[in-house]
Order: C-alpha cells, then sequence, then structure tokens
C-alpha cells in the first residue's frame, strides 16, 4: 500500500483539460484490479481475460451500436462519396444560410456551401485526428511510462516529474501558445500538439499497470526462470498492462475530436480549405440565432462521434474490469 | 506526516522550472510580439530595438528566462505591454476566477456526487441510465457550444440572466458561467462517484456494517460515502488547476475578466510577461492542491498513513 | 518610494476635485434638449494595446479615449471630416515649410493647469524622442531635428526638435525639414495633442489615470475591464458632452456587447458584429446607425517575391480582382456595411478632397470570364494557387477571405485556385509582414489618420514608406507625390496625388476591396448617436434619456 501512495504518480491525475481527466480517473479504478481477490489469477478454466472480455462485449448492445456507428464514419471517412455526391468546396454566395431545401437536406452555411456535403467529407479530418493523436499518445505514452514502471529508480522518478509539469500547463492554453504559430493548412501540427500534451496522461496509466503486472506471480517465476528482461516485458507484462491504456486511449479519442473543435473555435484549430467539424462548428457559431442549421449538423455529428468513442469505451472498461461484472 | 510533506515540497521545485520553462519556451516560439504593437504598418526600426531592449528580448532565452525567474522570487512579475504590472493584473483578474472556479466546484460537489450516489445505488434501474446518457451527452458536446447555447437561450430568448458578466462579476452572475465551465467535470464527477460507490457496496466492510444492522443511512454515508469519495476527492483537487486554467473558452463567451481572459489577452499579443507570470501561479495552484488532496486522503481512509 | 507616489498621485486628485466643485456649479445649464445631461451611458470597448498616451495609440480603442479627454489644435468634423481650428487660434505659414501657431486663451487640462504652447511644444518633443518608445513618433518626422532625436539606429544626439521654437505663452513656430503645404490639417491627429505638466512630473499616475484638456474626464480606469468617464464641468470648448458620462466596458469578443446590448445590459455598441447585422433592423428598430468612414480594405501583394513582381503579373493581379464578385460579398457577409471599392481611397473625402468614384475601372468589376483570360496571359497563377494571408485572432477575417477566395475559385473553375492563410496572431502576421516572408497576398485595411488624400497614398505604395507591407516601388507614383506635397494650391496637389493614384491603378499595386463603414447600434435610452469619419461614436453629443 505505501507504495502506491507514496509515488503520487498514480494518485495525482489529471490535467488534460477537463476532458480528459474521466479516462484517467476511471482506469484507476481499473488499474486496482488485478491486485484485487479477483484478480489474483482466475480460479477453474484458465480463459483468457481477452476472451471474457469479448464474450461480454458480443453481448452489450452499447457496445455494438457504438461499434456499428464507428464503422459507419470510418467507412465514410474513407470514402464520403458514398453518400454525398457533391464537392464541399463548391459554394455559391448567393445560397448563404440559406435553410433545408430539395436536394440539399441541412441547408447551405454562410459561405453558400452545402451543409449535408461538408458534414459528411468532415468526419474524415475529424476521425483522422482523433485515430492518428490517439495512436501517436498511446505509443509514446505506453512506451515511456512502461520502461519506467519497469526498471524503475532514476528514470521513473524523472518521468513522474516531467508528467508532473505537463499536467501543471492547461491544455487549451497550450494549444493557443503552440498553434498559433503554425501556418501548415494540414492536421499534422494539431495532431502533433495533442501527442505532445497528451502522452503523459497515458504514461502514467502505462507505468501503474506495469507496477502491478511486474509484482505478479507469473512475472516473479518467469525471472526466477532466468528469462531476459525485454522477454519479460514483452511476453509477460505487457499483454496483461495494456487494457487500461486501451480503455484510456479509446475514451480519449473522443475528446480529441471535441478538443479539435475548441481548438478551431479559439482561432487555432485546422486551417481552410481542409473541411472539418471543427472548422464549421466555430465558423457557424456566431450565426446561432439567424441560421441554427449551420451549427446543429456538425454539432451533432461531433456529439454522437464522440459520444460513439467513450460509449465503445465504457463498454470495454466494464468488459475488462472483472470486478463490476 | 511532516518528512512526507517535505519531501513532497522538496519534489514541486522541479516541477515548477520545468513548468514554467516549459512554458517560457512555448512563448518565445511564438516570436517577436513587438511588431504586432505599431498597428497596420512597420514600427520604426529604433523604437522597436528599444522596445526589445527594455523587455529583455533581445537577449538569449535562457538569459530571459533566468532574469525573468530571479525577478518572480522578488516578486516582480513584469509589466504587460500596456504599462500596466503584471501583479496588478492579477489581482483583479485572479479573484474573478477563483470565484467562478468555487461555483463551479460547488456544482460539481453538489450535483455530481449526489446524483452519482443515487445512481451507484440503483444501477441498472432507469433513473441510473439516463443520468448515464446525460452525462455522456454532456461530454460529447464542446463546452463552447454548450456555453452560446445557454447565453443565447437563458440570457437572449427567455431574459433569465444577463449575457455577460458585469466586472464586478459576483457570484450570482456566475452561476451560469460556472455551471457551464463546471458541466464536462460534472459529468465525470457523476461517473466516477457512481463507479466507485458501486464497486464498495459489495466491500466486506460495507457488509459487515449491513450486518451489524446499522440504518441505512448511517452505512451509507459513514461508511460507503467515505471510502468512496477517494477518487472523487482527487478528481476534484486536480481539477481546480485545470478549471482555473481551463475558463479561457468560457470567460471569452461570458465575457469575463478573469485569469482566461489574461492568459487569451497575453497570448494574442504574444506578451511573455503576462502568459508566464498567470502560468506559473497556475502551476503553484496545481501543485498545491495536489499536495492538499493527498493529505486529504489519510483524513478519508484510515489505511493510510504518510511516513 | 512608493509612498512618494501615492502622497502626488492623491495631491493630483485632490485639484481635480477642487477643479471640479469649483466649476460644477454652473456646468448644468448647458444639457438642453431632452436628454439628462447627468445620465451616464455604457458602451461597449477594446483593452487598449499600448499604454495611453496620446503619441503612443495606434488603434481605434485607445483612440476612443484619447478623442474623449483631449482635444488638439485640430479637430475633424465630426460630419464633414473637415479639419478646423480647436485650440488653434491661427496657424500662418508663407512657404509650407514655417508655421506660426497661436493657440487660444483660456483653454486649460481638467487638473487645472492652463494650455499653453509649452503644452503642445514638450508634448511633441516627448512623443519624437526616441527613448519614450512612443509608437506614433514618426508623427513628427516632418519636423526639423526629427533625425537628431529619432535616428534610425544608434542613440540619440538631441533631446528636444530644433523645429519647434516656444516664441510666447501662446505661440510657438513650427519649421518643417521639407516643403508640406497641409501639414496644418494633420494636427487634429491625436498625437499632436497637448500634455499637462503632470504627465512629465508623474508619468506612472498620469498612466493610471491620464488627465486630458478634452470634455471628459477619467473617474477610474480598471485596466482591462473597464474605463469610467464622466462630464467635466469645467471644459472650456463648445462641444460640452451632453450626457454625465461614458463608462467604457471591455469586450472580447463584439458578438457578446452586441448579445448584452439586445438584453439591455449596454447602451452603445459601435462595431456591430457581421453575423449580427442580418437582425439587426429587427432587433434594434431603427437604432442602428450605418454610415462611412476613412477605412479601405484592399489585399496587398509581396513585390519582394520574384513570383508576384515579373512581367504580367499585373495582368493576374488585375485577374484576381475581377474574378472578386465585392457587391455579392458586401451585400451577403458584410450586410451592406461595406461598399464596393473603385478606387484606393475613401468616400469620405468628398469628391473635393480627392476621392474618384469609378477611378480603378473595369479592373474592379466582376467578370468571371475576363479574370480567367487575364490570369492565363499573364502567365497563371504563382504556384498554381493563392493564399490569402490574414491573422485569425481579432476582426472576424476568415469570413471574407473564405468569400473572396470562394468567388475567386468560382470564377477561375477551379476550387483550389484560391485559399486562405491566417496566421494566429496579430503579432506575427506583421512580423510575417516586415519580415518579408509572405508568399501570396495579404490583407491590408488602412484607416486613415486624418481625411487627406496623401494619407490614403503616401505611407501605402512611397517606395519604402511604413505602411508599404508589399514593398512596391515605383518611381513615377514617388515623383508625383513629391510634386503633390510641395504644391501649395490644394486643388492642385490633389489632381497630382489622383495622378499618383492611376499609377498604383495600371500596375494594380493591391486589389481595392471595398470601403468600410462604421456601424452603431444603441438602447432606447439614447439618442442623438453619430459616428465619425474615423468610426469613432461621437460620445459628446449622445443624449441618454
Amino acid at each position: 500500500m505505501p507504495e502506491r501512495y507514496e509515488s503520487e504518480g498514480a494518485i495525482s491525475g489529471a490535467g488534460m483539460g477537463g476532458a480528459m481527466d474521466l479516462a484517467v480517473t476511471e482506469a484507476e479504478t481499473l488499474e486496482r484490479t488485478p491486485e484485487g481477490p479477483d484478480g489474483s489469477g482466475p480460479a477453474g478454466k484458465p480463459r483468457s481475460l481477452w476472451s471474457d472480455a469479448w464474450r461480454d462485449l458480443r453481448r452489450n448492445p452499447v457496445f455494438i451500436v457504438s461499434a456499428l456507428v464507428i464503422c459507419f464514419l470510418v467507412v465514410i471517412s474513407l470514402w464520403p462519396s458514398l453518400i454525398a455526391s457533391g464537392n464541399p468546396l463548391k459554394c455559391d454566395l448567393a445560397k448563404a444560410q440559406e435553410g433545408s431545401q430539395p436536394g440539399h437536406p441541412f441547408g447551405y452555411d454562410g459561405q453558400g456551401c452545402d451543409v449535408y456535403t461538408r458534414t459528411v467529407y468532415g468526419a474524415r479530418k475529424s476521425v483522422t485526428v482523433g485515430v492518428c493523436a490517439t495512436l501517436g499518445v498511446a505509443l509514446l505514452g505506453s512506451v515511456l511510462g512502461g520502461l519506467a514502471g519497469f526498471f524503475g529508480g532514476f528514470w521513473d522518478s524523472l518521468l513522474s516529474r516531467v508528467t508532473d509539469i505537463f499536467f501543471a500547463i492547461p491544455v487549451v492554453l497550450g494549444g493557443l501558445v503552440l498553434l498559433s504559430v503554425v501556418t501548415s493548412n494540414t492536421v499534422w501540427p494539431v495532431i502533433g500538439f495533442m501527442v505532445l500534451l497528451g502522452w503523459p496522461q497515458i504514461s502514467r496509466i502505462a507505468r501503474g499497470s506495469v507496477i502491478t503486472a511486474k509484482q505478479n506471480d507469473y512475472v516473479q517465476a518467469a525471472r526466477a526462470l532466468g528469462a531476459s528482461n525485454s522477454r519479460i516485458l514483452l511476453r509477460h507484462i505487457a499483454p496483461n498492462a495494456v487494457a487500461p491504456v486501451i480503455v484510456v486511449a479509446t475514451i480519449a479519442l473522443g475528446t480529441y475530436i471535441a478538443l479539435e473543435a475548441t481548438l478551431s473555435y479559439l482561432g487555432v484549430g485546422l486551417k481552410p480549405p481542409t473541411v472539418s467539424w471543427g472548422i464549421d462548428i466555430s465558423a457557424a457559431s456566431p450565426y446561432i440565432r439567424n441560421a441554427p442549421h449551420m451549427l446543429l449538423w456538425p454539432a451533432g455529428a461531433l456529439a454522437i462521434t464522440v459520444l460513439a468513442f467513450i460509449m465503445l469505451g465504457d463498454a470495454v472498461r466494464d468488459a475488462l474490469d472483472p470486478k463490476l461484472r | 506526516m511532516g518528512r512526507y510533506v517535505v519531501r513532497r515540497l522538496l519534489q514541486m521545485i522541479p516541477v515548477f522550472i520545468g513548468a514554467t520553462l516549459l512554458i517560457f519556451l512555448m512563448v518565445n516560439v511564438m516570436g517577436d510580439p513587438i511588431a504586432g504593437l505599431c498597428g497596420e504598418r512597420q514600427c520604426d526600426p529604433a523604437t522597436a530595438a528599444q522596445l526589445k531592449k527594455e523587455f529583455g528580448l533581445d537577449k538569449p532565452v535562457w538569459q530571459q528566462y533566468l532574469t525573468y525567474m530571479g525577478n518572480v522570487f522578488t516578486g516582480d512579475f513584469g509589466t504587460a505591454f500596456n504599462g500596466q504590472k503584471v501583479t496588478e493584473l492579477m489581482s483583479t483578474a485572479f479573484p474573478v476566477t477563483i470565484r467562478l472556479t468555487i461555483v463551479a466546484i460547488l456544482f460539481e460537489i453538489v450535483i455530481g456526487i449526489t446524483l452519482g450516489v443515487v445512481t451507484g445505488l440503483r444501477r441498472g434501474h432507469p433513473v441510473d441510465t439516463s443520468v448515464l446518457l446525460l452525462t455522456l451527452v454532456v461530454i460529447s458536446v464542446p463546452t463552447f457550444v454548450t456555453g452560446l447555447l445557454l447565453q443565447l437561450l437563458l440570457g437572449v430568448e427567455w431574459g433569465w440572466i444577463k449575457p455577460s458578466v458585469s466586472p464586478d462579476a459576483n457570484f450570482g452572475e456566475l452561476i451560469v458561467p460556472g455551471l457551464v465551465l463546471a458541466s464536462v467535470s460534472l459529468a465525470y464527477v457523476t461517473r466516477l462517484t457512481r463507479t466507485s460507490i458501486a464497486e464498495n457496496r459489495r466491500s466486506d466492510y460495507v457488509r459487515t456494517a449491513v450486518a451489524k444492522g446499522l440504518p441505512r443511512r448511517r452505512v451509507v454515508v459513514r461508511h460507503l460515502l467515505r471510502n468512496s469519495l477517494i477518487p472523487v476527492i482527487t478528481f476534484i483537487g486536480t481539477d481546480i488547476g485545470a478549471l482555473m486554467g481551463g475558463a479561457i473558452v468560457t470567460e471569452r463567451i461570458f465575457n469575463i475578466h478573469g485569469v482566461g481572459y489574461q492568459l487569451y489577452q497575453g497570448i494574442l499579443r504574444q506578451n511573455t510577461q503576462t502568459v508566464v507570470g498567470f502560468v506559473t501561479v497556475l502551476v503553484l495552484v496545481f501543485l498545491v492542491a495536489n499536495l492538499l488532496v493527498d493529505l486529504l486522503y489519510a483524513v478519508l481512509d484510515p489505511r493510510i498513513r504518510y511516513a | 518610494m512608493r509612498g512618494a507616489t501615492h502622497a502626488t498621485w492623491a495631491a493630483g486628485a485632490a485639484a481635480i476635485a477642487l477643479a471640479a466643485t469649483a466649476c460644477g456649479g454652473g456646468g448644468s445649464d448647458n444639457g438642453g434638449g431632452s436628454g439628462d445631461s447627468g445620465a451616464v451611458l455604457s458602451s461597449s470597448w477594446g483593452d487598449p494595446q499600448n499604454p495611453l498616451e496620446p503619441a503612443n495609440t495606434n488603434e481605434v480603442q485607445g483612440g476612443k479615449v484619447l478623442d474623449m479627454i483631449f482635444r488638439g489644435l485640430k479637430r475633424y468634423d465630426p460630419k464633414t471630416g473637415a479639419a478646423q481650428d480647436m485650440l488653434a487660434e491661427k496657424i500662418d505659414t508663407s512657404d509650407s515649410t514655417n508655421f506660426t501657431v497661436t493657440v487660444k486663451s483660456g483653454w486649460k487640462f481638467s487638473n487645472g493647469e492652463p494650455v499653453t504652447a509649452q503644452s503642445f511644444v514638450d508634448a511633441w518633443n516627448y512623443g519624437a524622442s526616441l527613448k519614450n518608445n512612443q509608437k506614433n513618433a514618426y508623427f513628427f518626422g516632418y519636423i526639423e531635428g526629427y533625425d537628431k532625436v529619432h535616428p534610425d539606429s544608434g542613440k540619440q544626439t538631441a533631446d528636444t526638435l530644433s523645429g519647434l521654437k516656444v516664441t510666447g505663452e501662446r505661440t510657438f513656430t513650427i519649421k518643417l525639414s521639407q516643403k508640406f503645404s497641409t501639414f496644418p490639417d494633420t494636427l487634429g491627429y491625436p498625437a499632436f495633442a497637448p500634455l499637462p505638466k503632470a504627465f512629465f512630473d508623474n508619468h506612472a499616475a498620469w498612466i493610471k489615470k491620464p488627465v486630458g484638456n478634452g470634455p471628459y474626464q477619467i473617474q477610474s480606469y480598471t485596466k482591462g475591464s473597464k474605463m469610467s468617464l464622466r462630464k467635466w464641468d469645467g471644459y472650456p470648448g463648445d462641444d460640452k458632452a451632453q450626457n454625465g458620462g461614458v463608462d467604457l466596458k471591455v469586450y472580447t469578443d463584439n458578438n457578446t456587447a452586441y448579445t448584452d446590448l439586445m438584453a439591455g445590459n449596454l447602451d452603445l455598441v459601435d462595431d456591430v458584429p457581421a453575423a449580427q447585422l442580418k437582425n439587426v433592423k429587427a432587433d434594434l428598430q431603427g437604432r442602428y446607425l450605418n454610415t462611412p468612414a476613412g477605412i479601405i480594405q484592399t489585399l496587398s501583394f509581396p513585390f519582394y517575391d520574384k513570383n508576384w513582381n515579373k512581367s504580367g503579373s499585373q495582368k493576374v493581379r488585375k485577374g484576381l480582382s475581377m474574378a472578386i464578385n465585392r457587391k455579392q460579398i458586401t451585400d451577403t457577409i458584410f450586410q451592406k456595411t461595406r461598399t464596393p471599392a473603385t478606387d484606393w481611397t475613401s468616400p469620405v473625402l468628398g469628391e473635393k478632397g480627392g476621392f474618384q468614384d469609378g477611378l480603378c475601372g473595369d479592373g474592379c468589376e466582376y467578370k468571371p470570364d475576363e479574370a480567367k483570360k487575364l490570369v492565363k496571359e499573364g502567365g497563371g497563377l504563382p504556384g498554381g494557387q493563392v493564399r490569402i494571408g490574414y491573422n485569425a485572432d481579432t476582426g472576424s477575417h476568415k469570413e471574407w477571405v473564405d468569400a473572396v477566395c470562394n468567388s475567386i475559385n468560382n470564377a477561375l473553375d477551379n476550387d483550389k485556385a484560391c485559399v486562405g492563410n491566417p496566421v494566429g496572431t496579430f503579432a506575427d502576421f506583421r512580423n510575417k509582414i516586415t519580415a518579408k516572408k509572405m508568399t501570396g497576398p495579404f490583407r491590408a485595411g488602412w484607416q486613415m489618420d486624418y481625411p487627406l488624400i496623401q494619407n490614403f497614398l503616401q505611407p501605402l505604395y512611397y517606395t519604402n514608406a511604413s505602411s508599404n507591407d508589399g514593398h512596391w516601388s515605383n518611381k513615377d507614383f514617388d515623383k508625383l507625390v513629391n510634386q503633390a506635397n510641395s504644391e501649395t494650391d490644394t486643388a492642385k496637389a490633389i489632381s497630382l496625388f489622383q495622378d499618383a493614384e492611376k499609377v498604383v491603378r495600371d500596375n494594380m499595386a493591391a486589389i481595392p476591396l471595398w470601403y468600410q463603414n462604421g456601424s452603431a447600434g444603441w438602447s432606447e435610452r439614447l439618442s442623438n448617436v453619430a459616428l465619425n469619419p474615423f468610426s469613432v461614436p461621437v460620445y459628446n453629443e449622445i443624449k441618454v434619456g
């Protein structure tokens, strides 16, 4: 017990803006799992955590719905022309702010662009930002956090301090400062910024779960049998420590998509001619009184996407957490 | 206990230096702020050079940082471009943001924990499902959309509140902005409390308490809640810093002249002194809040003793 | 040290209080009309960027305050923009180089100090001197000795301008380093305001609470949030305040200010955001104003980039100009608060002042087919795409840049021909311009300093002028401007300036977009609201109640 509470890496976990905190704190409950009475090795048939979880998920309606939504999103991100025939960059100012009409179910935005087409095409960049940022954060975070947790000592303390530093800086503030100098109109600066300020969150989780997994009997056994560090880390610890990272990452994915919109609202998100929900939402926000449809559709699409990822993460967490079963 | 606090305080020093250095470098990356001061024309080179010298911008970054930190320790946070002392800006901005944060935290505690307890005790019940869904919706909609919608509906269409906050920014005016600021965290607190309550409900000590025949109320408040609140308090504690610095969006929507506003202005004008000064204080708040949270643990969980 | 500061400040405050009570007795008999001359109105404001010194304020928000608390030698008529004598009894010259100024008697600052010739000379010397970091110092650049007090590099060798001499209690002489016939007309610019001794004796206290000689005095000032100005009862001028005072409230976002106006939380918004213009008639039922202001928006080109400065480039520039549907954009995006530009000046100058409707000719008309042809003839767009640079932080430029790009894309039939290129902050935007790092056309807005055609041309297109951001250079243009400046006959001078403007047109040195109007909306409490040609509300004439 003292070990756990002395290294405040495990307890003070928040900071990536409000939006990121859920992941950290909820995962804490999870990361404790293997210590608990149920986690010390399932009795009876040795079924893996993963097959158990999968069996659970298949029956969970929340999982099915959110997975379907996400599949749909991925498909239209890859091939938007499947359901939208127009060109999102073709706009006619004469039709600015007009409402719904035949062939243009969502109406037109302030520049006279078709809102339906833009909403469909907007999925690509939003999903790209979410997925790439999450992959980057998860990779960097779990490698650094995992190594620090496994080897401990000086590098561990150093990493803990560094994560503290990053947690102390409000994320929106960091975005304003770092992204306001960017002139590139690709998605990479935004993703890079999210990885830069997001990895400590995952590294903290990864570190915690590696420390827990390290103390398991089978790891001690492997070590006693003379297995090398890398073998222990890859074969024995990683598979058992990765669950919390996956959960947090899924939930974080949704929040990254929402964060992109907030950054656009503050004028430092993605830049035209990129089509993204964030850009459209922020462009529509002053018109909320005159032409609410301009705001409603992209914001609705964004909310549904974020919701789908958070619910997916939620379902995965429930499935991976034997205590709540 | 004493040793623990001292060690934690010592650990704060590198974190403090690192965080201020990081933000200092970040603001420096933004480049030369002088050009923005001359309107739509070129600053004449002589004045620009002299301004740079006066703000210490002609020196290498590390030297600027050392000078700055040296001044900070003597209580001099520098001067903003409009000729005002940064400490003066702080003295007007922080009280406003502190009030806003208090309102937000109160919302989190009162509404968040109540909803969390109710849903946690009734898992699977319709109340539980609908609250859970509601929290997800709140999390999914970006704060600025929520804020703009509430401002439009409550402030303009229905006229229940003033759409913006006056310079005095008293508690009454800050209720809606506070709710907007707290909304996402509020949803988290609800979910966190719910999970924690549901988990602890099945623990041995609760079963024992029930078996002893204690009244339900006493079991919930004295045994269940006290233990379940630990992760919630962690969250709220660390959220204080995030709320204060993250109020940029909320303060912008409701025209509140607090920390978020000053930071936003500071960044737009690339005013290193303002931005670094405010962030320095925010980092301190964050570190101290974290320490307090950890100390609160000992109060809440009798099993924890700090050596 | 701190104690001392406080003591002087307190003494200053006491003096103001005394002055106020001494003159308070007979102050309220000039109200007239229906208004309550004691009532205070609230108005939207933005946080001034620089300290509120007259020679250090170069944007509208600080200018608003200076316009209320200062009166200079000249004042631009709020309606016509013509420069009229204010504190100047007369300004004489025989050679357009040496001027003799006589200051009217009876004027004083609101702390009781009299306004003398010395008040002006001290203020101007302060404004010009390099060591005071005044951002508008270049306004004194025509005065002899400026190169000594404000050298381009190195240390200054004099503290005062040799061209300024106090010759009596109320008279001083100005010697210019070159002929400048309309120089007296520039003296209405706030940088030329007089300053009281208190400014120099206790600068820190003055900055906290500026003291001037205008119809209002500052009651309290919370930086970044609010400034309360109150009518100065002892004000000796004719343009006394018709209301009890003005509370300026800082807004970060003018949409919020407008929302506040609708909710009855604010009396006056002097920049109605484009997004709200569609509702403005219904929301305010006529309490809305949309008048021309001396502001023109253009697109400048980086002439230091050889892609934009080769033979045939002017055809590409003209083609781009003709691909912009100005009327549709001003009607839709700006709801007629901008007027399509047909020259490079502003209608507020009037025909007599040099504005010439249609000088631009077909180059400013929307002709998509011809535009396409011209761009092709000129060798096509450099790099196949134009990226219009603008700053994303203020002024909601994104909307019109996107609209301009869509218009160009539609005209050229290529949806990638033009994209916006936002730069995060204004400072960074200016940095890129100053460092000659722009690669495509970029936003250039020009708000006149004084209503003279010279001000719309020389600072923007003269070789190496302070606001010639595109670094365009043309010998013919420079020659014509020089001739015009030394011309003593105003009509002749203006026609020479127009000839120079035609050189700008023939090269399409910048694409004129539209003339910006000032817009304002106000609450039911107010009447007699007007905007001056600088799009600043004429506060002293507003009636409350």
